[in-house]
């Protein structure tokens, strides 16, 4: 037991070497590629915004509810069969049917190649879930179908979420699916979240709609609030031009007025589209709609084909430089609801690393000398063998760029108290060994041995306890169940190659030494 | 060698009223939650104005209809805490605050920290680490049933109920607020409190194999006694750092490492106290593990 090979000595001290350059990395900047790695800190650490978004699938829902209505009235159209009562009744699709045809519709719906409710092979389900109730059918989303919408919501909503971002350009954000309704988006290094905020609290639907008094419009008018006071207006439902058609918005002085202004450019189909609504309706007001509300409804004055407009309104230049940011990187498919938001600013965040520091050699000074009080000669193995450990951490989470956070600090400092029992224990039953044994190295040896069941069944606790902590902890708390795992790996790894060899070492030349602890 | 086996019925009854009142602590007097189990605003605010105090931020939030607030200082002179309930907060109440704020006490202050955690979130949180809690205390019960024998699983769940129980009680008597980084303690607490637990368990049945004729009264004493080094050098060098943490590490960590502080205190005595008179009551004897071993 008490010899080790060459090759392992070397190979130890290999691994030894390797680790602590890596750990080393975080306090060098260099640019070789290999030794650029480095421990990320987390948001509570160099400061920043953690925001979590969920998604309001609702509108959405109803909204593809009123698109199938309408496609289901073709569809049946199309195959000649007369219905009835075709309409929305909350949430799903209710019509009747003459009973000879029952039986086909019922076809329709069910069959594998439906094309009006589509089968999803890999959900093994169709779109809609169907009740038939004598000659009436009523369709529902199926569990699947509604997980479809949000899937494809959330795929939309992190796009839009992603390139507002980008416009505002902060520091390397990271923007990612939380569950199937939910965006989680980080910002480290900004610490007032405002606009970021505001920004994708809106969901940026624009139309272009002409005001009315007719309140018999062929399409349907409603009463919209202007945004900026509490006048109304009477507004056609019929969209002329939507924010899809625009290819690129951009704040702007207007020379004449002196105000500011979003400007606006459409794509070819717009273009043609407001051209004829601005040469058949010189002298009609048209409104400029945001999200349910009336930016603007400037009268026209004069024909515009040229594809290029602008929007006036009450606005600052950053408002204006707002608006034209949401119209450039497009509508949200359904609006977003921030749930959670945590903000550290970076000084805060500075005193926590120092504060995290302070303690970590406070602590690790206290436990080495402590160590050495108590075990002398082992206890200088044991605090070479902590040193080393900690290099190990630090290594291995450099190596895999973990995040540190701030119970992540707290958790190397408990690594710190914790490492040194494995030794304790194997120094404790070395000493036991001794009161029976003469023989040093015979004692040192059983020492180890038996002292192997309760380390691993004592590692092993902590080691389950980090790992549930990894699968249900958030943020932070996930840092500080890294580091402690990390932690029991490397300490045992240090306790068994690092420790052992040392000890042995030491025995081997104190074979006859009275009082070896 | 110290006796401990003569005080295991009274520290049995110490450890029995004191679960008993943690019990009744949790259930009358309830935890008081932070804003990451109850959803709300927290925020961590600094100024440089040393006129503004407690009672002054008090006023001026009062001003501000946000229901109940709750200011308090927070660490270092001029840095307060400042929460409350208001669930649906807009996305711009933050900057309304700072705006009414800079009204009230002038423009000498700075928010350090901002927390909102919505009323869906918060519930889930505060369910998922009841989950992570359970879960725990589930693979410890599994590990060491499989790897002891039932006597023993016994006693070291029952050691570690008592460990989790009355740490959330001293939390409770003192109104310490529980946040996430107050699961992450009591989770590891349960680790700690399993090791240790399991240290003193493996002399156990080393010595219930080496020796026939002395009783499990006796021989818990002396595996008590003979890892006791052990369990005292591991626990003050783990209360060390947990101490460094609490003194040096800042404000955030100071419910954290003291909930670490009496999780391992507790850890450790309830091993002895807890623990091994569990051993004694179901008279485990070398019968006891022998006939697992033939199984």
């Amino acid at each position: 037991m008490l010899y080790f090979s060459k090759f392992k000595i070397i190979t130890v001290f290999l691994i030894s070497v390797f680790f602590i350059i890596f750990a080393s990395s975080n306090f060098l900047n260099t640019d070789n590629s290999l030794l650029s790695k480095k421990i990320n800190l987390g948001l509570d650490l160099q400061g920043g915004s953690y925001l979590l978004l969920e998604i309001d699938n609702e509108p959405v829902e109803i909204k593809k509810l009123q698109n199938s209505t309408t496609s289901i009235r073709n569809f049946l159209k199309d195959k000649n069969i007369n219905f009835t009562d075709l309409k929305l009744v909350e949430k799903s699709i209710s019509f009747n049917v003459e009973s000879k045809d029952a039986k086909n519709v019922e076809e329709f719906f069910l069959d594998k190649e439906s094309e009006i409710n589509p089968y999803f092979n890999q959900y093994k389900s169709h779109k809609f879930d169907l009740t038939v109730d004598g000659n009436n059918f009523l369709l529902k989303f199926s569990k699947y179908g509604l997980i479809e919408i949000k899937n494809s919501s959330q795929d939309q909503a992190i796009e839009i979420v992603r390139r507002r971002v980008d416009e505002v350009g902060t520091n390397e954000p990271n923007i990612l699916k939380r569950g199937s309704d939910r965006i989680l988006v980080e910002l480290p290094g900004l610490d007032d979240p405002m606009r970021i905020k505001s920004l994708l609290g809106k969901t940026a639907n624009l139309s272009f709609r002409l005001v009315t008094e007719n309140a018999n419009d062929n399409f349907g008018v409603e009463k919209l609030f202007f945004e900026n006071d509490d006048g109304e207006a009477l507004v056609s439902k019929r969209i002329i031009l939507s924010g899809e058609n625009l290819l690129d918005a951009q704040p702007n002085m207007n020379n004449q007025t002196n105000q500011t202004v979003v400007t606006f450019t459409l794509d070819r189909v717009g273009a043609k589209r407001f051209g004829k609504v601005t040469s058949t309706g010189i002298g009609k007001r048209l409104a400029i709609v945001l999200d349910g509300k009336i930016i603007s409804a400037p009268v026209i004055q004069d024909a515009i084909v040229s594809g290029n407009g602008q929007i006036t309104g009450n606005f600052t230049f950053q408002s204006a430089t707002d608006l034209a940011l949401l119209l450039r990187s497009g509508a949200l498919p359904a609006p977003l609801k921030i749930i959670e938001e945590r903000t550290v600013g970076p000084d805060l965040g500075q005193d926590s690393i120092n504060a995290g520091v302070i303690a970590l050699i406070i602590g690790f000074v206290l436990v080495i000398i402590f160590m050495f009080y108590k075990y002398k000669m082992f206890g200088l193995i044991a605090n070479i063998t902590l040193v080393l450990n900690l290099f190990f951490l630090v290594a291995i989470l450099t190596i895999f760029e973990a995040t540190l956070t701030l119970p992540g600090i707290a958790g190397i400092i408990l690594t710190v108290g914790m490492a040194v029992d494995a030794n304790v224990l194997i120094f404790e039953r070395i000493k036991e060994e001794l009161l029976k044994e003469k023989n040093n190295i015979i004692a040192f040896d059983s020492g180890y041995i038996k002292s192997k069941t309760a380390i691993i069944d004592a590692n092993i606790t902590t080691l389950i306890s980090a790992i549930i902590l990894f699968f249900m902890g958030s943020g932070p708390i996930k840092g500080f169940s890294i580091t402690l795992a990390v932690g029991i790996l490397t300490t045992l790894f240090s306790v068994y190659f690092i420790s052992r060899l040392l000890t042995a070492l030491y025995v081997i030349k104190n074979k006859e030494k009275e009082n070896l602890i | 060698m110290i006796n401990f086996n003569k005080f295991y019925k009274l520290f049995n009854i110490i450890s029995f009223i004191l679960m008993l009142s943690s019990i009744l602590l949790l259930s009358v007097k309830g935890l008081n939650f932070g804003v990451d189990f109850k959803g709300g605003t927290l925020i961590e605010l600094r100024t440089t104005d040393n006129n503004i105090s407690v009672t002054t931020l008090r006023k001026s939030f009062n001003e501000m209809s946000l229901g109940d607030v709750n200011v308090k200082k927070f660490g270092k002179e001029n840095d307060y805490l400042i929460k409350f309930e208001k669930k649906d907060i807009e996305p711009n109440t933050i900057e309304k605050i700072k705006v009414d704020l800079k009204n009230l006490i002038g423009d000498t202050f700075d928010f350090r920290r901002v927390e909102n955690v919505g009323p869906k979130v918060s519930s889930e949180l505060l369910k998922s680490g009841m989950i992570a809690i359970i879960v725990s205390l589930a693979a410890m019960l599994f590990y060491i049933w499989i790897r002891f024998e039932w006597q023993f699983s016994l006693g070291a769940i029952l050691a570690l109920f008592h460990d989790v129980i009355i740490t959330l009680g001293f939390f409770s008597l003192f109104s310490l607020e529980i946040n996430l980084s107050i699961v992450a303690a009591v989770l590891t607490i349960v680790g700690y409190s399993m090791n240790d637990t399991v240290v003193i368990f493996d002399r156990v049945r080393e010595n219930l194999r080496k020796f026939s004729d002395i009783k499990i009264y006796e021989l818990t004493n002396i595996s008590i006694n003979e890892t006791l080094s052990r369990t005292i050098i591991t626990s003050v060098t783990t209360l060390l750092a947990l101490l460094s943490i609490y003194i040096f590490g800042g404000e955030i960590l100071k419910g954290f490492s003291l909930a670490m502080i009496l999780g391992v205190i507790f850890g450790t005595y309830s091993s002895i106290y807890i623990a091994n008179p569990v051993l004694v009551r179901l008279r485990v004897s070398q019968k006891t593990i022998i006939k697992e071993d033939i199984d």
